[in-house]
């Protein structure tokens, strides 16, 4: 138990995917102008996380893994160098799936995450938290755990830079400085400031 | 058309750089570029799943329905991104294990399917295939200038070659650490692209809100 949440703890804050990482970069900067769409944009990213880590865990456990067909008789079979095609199939459509539940189901939050759903098939934190659980060789319910808490630590991020984002827009930056360059500093100070958090041990 | 293709493949170097200005590829921009070896392997694996991939998707961009574009895309690209994975760990085992994900995180690299998305889908396969790699060349521009500095001055080497010897083995370069950490990649890239800026004054960003200075002479 105490080993489970040491590693929600430190996907959330020590190894966050955002800050350390730097994976899922491209929104992490694109969309964090605003507060609220920000933690729109988390919180999608928090379910599909939580559901396609998992997902993809019984796939490699089951599927891919060296020796793991031997429950159909071929235990000498390694497709292990499939995994990429199946991870970013199994992504795409877990994200797309969701997307029509949602819009069955929970109208009203499918209005809210609408159009972020579907961006975040090429979002690198997703297809990373996955790679990065079949590196370390999470089982189940240690992959529930990272992509739970994972995607909780990129929401985290995300909605910080946007908070300091909408104030920053009152400072007088420099002019080529302005925009893109500025905002890649801010995330170089919260990252160091994230760093703080490495010394942490459960 | 020569004068043409010159110009597919030099533009996205400065003048429409992929990470400065259209804000693609940004992640493994920063994560790979702590040794420069790396970062080099890194350009020539992206260079040729790019170009490689906008000439494929080039070729079958009339057969493909639009709805279903993004997996077929989608499709080309992990393919490619394994084989490149795969040669990588048959001919340089180590770097391969210093990268760890980010060769698998070139499917989800927004140049690769920015690009098939913005250029292969309308252009023929030539002018496709150069696309492909003048925009992995401006990545790797920007990804050599960050490698260069961070493991220049975060360990005193270039290419594993000591440049400037440390003070641990009696040299007189005390090496700055924080080069070696994640947050100073941040730090270059965001201080490039304001050096960027300043000399393509093009590309630069009107402020969302400004405060009059016209104001204060009119009250004067």
């Amino acid at each position: 138990m105490e080993h489970i949440l040491s590693l929600f703890i430190a996907s959330i804050f020590t190894e966050n995917l955002a800050l350390s990482f730097f994976l899922g970069m491209c929104t992490f900067l694109a969309v964090s102008k605003k507060i609220s769409t920000a933690i729109g944009l988390g919180a999608a990213v928090i379910v599909v996380q939580g559901i396609t880590v998992p997902a993809n865990n019984l796939l490699y456990q089951y599927l891919l893994k060296d020796g793991a067909l031997a429950w159909a008789g071929l235990p000498e079979v390694d497709l292990s160098f499939l995994g990429l095609i199946c991870y970013i199939g199994v992504i795409a459509a877990i994200v797309q799936i969701l997307e029509m539940v949602l819009d069955r189901y929970f109208p009203a939050l499918y209005n809210a995450l609408g159009i972020f759903l579907p961006l975040i098939t090429v979002n690198c934190a997703i297809l990373g938290g996955t790679l990065f659980m079949v590196q370390r060789d999470y089982d189940l319910v240690e992959s529930v755990t990272y992509g739970i808490g994972s995607g909780v630590g990129w929401a985290l991020a995300i909605t910080a830079l946007a908070g300091v984002r909408e104030k920053l827009k009152y400072s007088d930056v420099p002019d080529g400085l302005q925009g893109l360059g500025i905002t890649f500093i801010t995330a170089g100070l919260m990252s160091l400031g994230f760093m703080a958090f490495s010394g942490i041990q459960l | 058309m020569a004068g043409e293709a010159k110009k597919v493949v030099l533009d996205p170097l400065f003048d429409n750089n992929p990470i400065a200005l259209q804000v693609l590829g940004i992640c493994s921009a920063l994560a790979v570029t702590t040794k420069l070896s790396t970062a080099l392997i890194m350009c020539v694996a992206l260079t040729a799943v790019t170009a490689c991939s906008n000439a494929s998707i080039s070729m079958i961009r009339n057969h493909v329905p639009t709805n279903i574009r993004i997996i077929v895309q989608m499709t080309i690209i992990a393919s490619l991104v394994i084989v490149v994975d795969q040669v990588l760990k048959a001919y340089a085992f180590q770097t391969s294990k210093e990268l760890s994900v980010f060769v698998g995180l070139i499917i989800t690299n927004c140049i690769v399917l920015g690009r098939a998305e913005a250029f292969a889908m309308k252009n023929p396969v030539g002018p496709s295939f150069l696309d492909g790699i003048g925009n992995g060349l401006g990545y790797s521009v920007i990804l050599i200038a960050v490698g260069t500095i961070r493991e220049l001055f975060g360990s005193g080497t270039i290419l594993g070659y000591v440049i400037m010897p440390l003070q641990s083995n009696g040299g007189w370069y005390v090496p700055n650490g924080m080069m070696l950490l994640p947050p100073s990649a941040f730090f270059i890239i965001g201080l490039l692209i304001w050096g960027l800026r300043t000399w393509k004054t093009a590309q630069m960003e009107k402020p969302e809100y400004q405060i009059h200075q016209v104001h204060r002479t009119e009250v004067m």
